[in-house]
């Protein structure tokens, strides 16, 4: 465990994203039961755990997609379980997706811009009655966008449709994009996933750059190597459950997680 | 040479009305992926509600009002982006070809009030004497046609701009994003109800404009214009021209307009009179050659938005980024 990880251990700030007892039924299959746990300011936090453990169903009820059967879920101390998805990004809390969503045929720099919150020139009527605003606005949301493409090494592209970005590109493009929001934390659905070894080091470097610089990340990831190395906690899903929490050599020795990996009887 | 230019102004004019309701329709599925196969309905309800508004008192129906015209313009667009508010909020939890099944539905829904409703509407015989701008000059045709096309161009060429302008900006940005990735576009902030809800009003209201300037060039409506043909012609339009460029839109319908038209002067020069109904069939299948001929050749019509972006693509792969900017 690193210096930044044991600090962040003692630590104990407010969190910034809490899960209350959330439970998720899909019929007669509980995808997500009764799991609570807590993201603090600053962390890279992980959540790993066998196919079909419930981590993506954990992730879209934390990002809106979908709402809890029961439990809370707040972000900086406000309760937003059963708020609409949109306006999630608003209070914070910004995803990306295991399969990335570009906007295809949009440009790179349309995709990131498209990610600037409370945009004048995104209500109709202002279009036509504070153009100059909308004008500023988009100025300098167009260079921070460009700004935030250098970052993730995509600038030279900037004006291409994002449709013809590698799959590794497309995880960064969607990184790029949720930063422009502003996010407090990030959660990531399989970074790494599909990714060649080379885009991989620049995505880990991109996460630990932007976390750095203040950002919390949740991060759903099954490359264990990646999770030792970027994730100052663990958490481990299994069956729906939340098995076992700890630094990464913590869980990686607990009985338990071992137990949900390969099988056994207890 | 009079008759040629009074004629080319009669037939422009025409042709700029269906330009207006393929702005309207590319606004919801060029730039938004909405696919209103509804539209004839949105064009009646502002046809209707402009005769309405602004004829002379009707014993045997509900009005007129005898209002201005510039009124029963504005009445137009109200009611016929309320209707489409209302069809899209509808409509919020379909997709594409359910969406399709529905806003048909909304169409044939119309076109049966419209044939039906004989108080509100005048039923199968319709609603005449609707007034028509210039209407002083209906003696001297030449000038009629002119000032009538002048007017029509004028409120395209405003529908054009203002569509471009938004097109362009953050609003239409958004409306993209939607198109390409509904879930992509919320989970970045935008709410994918509010934002349907407007295109679909925005288009629907500029389709019931363009229903109300058709009623008023004529003078006359009755339900059998807006048949769901109606909506056949300008989605050919839309997809001749270019699905999600404003300037294919207006392309395109006045393209297949002359199309319509020719291949109509066309039969009635080729065919005995008594055959000519049944040769007035030929213009449906016309548009349909043109139609498979588009999607063979250019597949995204003559304007259309995704080449013409590879295209710039390809040509300035390292423009500078400020370049670019608002």
């Amino acid at each position: 465990m690193n210096e930044t990880a044991r600090q962040h251990g003692a630590e104990t700030h407010a969190a910034v994203l809490t899960a209350t007892n959330v439970t998720r039924r899909f019929g007669g299959l509980v995808a997500v039961n009764n799991v609570s746990f807590e993201v603090r300011p600053g962390e890279i936090l992980g959540l790993i755990g066998p196919n079909g453990a419930g981590k993506t169903t954990m992730f879209d009820l934390l990002a809106g997609s979908i709402l809890p059967t029961s439990g809370e879920i707040r972000l900086n101390g406000t309760l937003v379980s059963g708020e609409a998805a949109h306006l999630r990004i608003g209070r914070g809390l910004g995803r990306t997706f295991q399969i990335p969503r570009p906007l295809p045929n949009l440009t790179l720099i349309e995709n990131v811009m498209l990610a600037a919150q409370g945009q004048t020139g995104e209500r109709l009527l202002a279009n036509f009655i504070t153009p100059w605003r909308v004008a500023g606005e988009e100025k300098a949301a167009a260079k921070k966008a460009v700004e935030l493409l250098e970052l993730v090494s995509l600038s030279r592209l900037a004006h291409q449709p994002a449709r013809v970005l590698s799959g590794g590109q497309r995880k960064l493009l969607e990184l790029a994009r949720v930063m422009m929001a502003d996010p407090a934390i990030i959660l990531l659905d399989e970074p790494a996933a599909g990714v060649n070894a080379t885009l991989l080091e620049v995505i880990i470097d991109r996460i630990r750059d932007i976390n750095k610089s203040g950002i919390t990340f949740l991060l759903i990831e099954h490359n264990i190597d990646m999770v030792t190395r970027l994730c100052h906690r663990v958490l481990v899903m299994a069956s729906g459950e939340l098995i076992c929490e700890g630094t990464a050599d913590e869980v990686a020795r607990d009985p338990r997680v071992i137990e949900a990996y390969l099988g056994g009887t207890a | 040479m009079m008759d040629l230019i009074g004629y080319a102004a009669f037939f422009l004019t025409a042709a700029l009305i269906f330009s207006l309701i393929t702005l309207g329709l590319n606004l919801q599925w060029g730039l938004t992926g909405l696919f209103n196969v509804g539209l004839a309905g949105f064009v009646a309800i502002g046809a209707y509600t402009s005769a309405l508004l602004t004829t002379p008192d009707d014993p045997a129906r509900l009005g007129g009002f005898g209002l201005p015209i510039l009124i029963g313009w504005l009445g137009a667009m109200v009611v016929g982006g309320l209707a489409a508010a209302l069809t899209g909020y509808a409509t919020l939890r379909l997709r594409s070809d359910y969406l399709a099944i529905t806003t048909f539905g909304v169409a044939v829904v119309v076109q049966l009030v419209a044939l039906n409703a004989q108080p509100l509407t005048g039923g199968p015989f319709g609603i005449g004497f609707i007034p028509r701008p210039f209407g002083g000059l209906a003696e001297t045709p030449l000038l009629f046609n002119l000032s009538n096309l002048a007017i029509v161009l004028a409120v395209t060429l405003a529908a054009y701009l203002a569509l471009e302008h938004l097109s362009r900006s953050p609003w239409g940005r958004v409306l993209k994003a939607l198109r390409e990735d509904e879930r992509a576009a919320v989970s970045l902030g935008k709410s994918a109800r509010f934002y349907r809800v407007q295109a679909f009003a925005v288009g629907g209201a500029i389709m019931a404009l363009a229903g109300a300037l058709q009623a008023h060039f004529i003078g006359f409506i009755a339900p059998d214009n807006y048949l769901p043909i109606l909506t056949f012609q300008v989605w050919v339009m839309l997809i001749v021209g270019g699905s999600g460029s404003n300037i294919g839109a207006v392309a395109g319908s006045v393209l297949v307009w002359a199309i319509w038209a020719g291949s109509g002067a066309l039969t009635s020069m080729l065919f005995s009179p008594e055959q000519q109904a049944r040769a007035a069939a030929l213009q449906i299948v016309a548009i349909g050659v043109m139609l498979c001929v588009i999607l063979l050749v250019r597949p995204s019509g003559l304007f259309g938005d995704r080449p013409r972006r590879l295209r710039a693509a390809k040509a300035a792969p390292s423009a500078a980024p400020e370049s670019r900017g608002p």
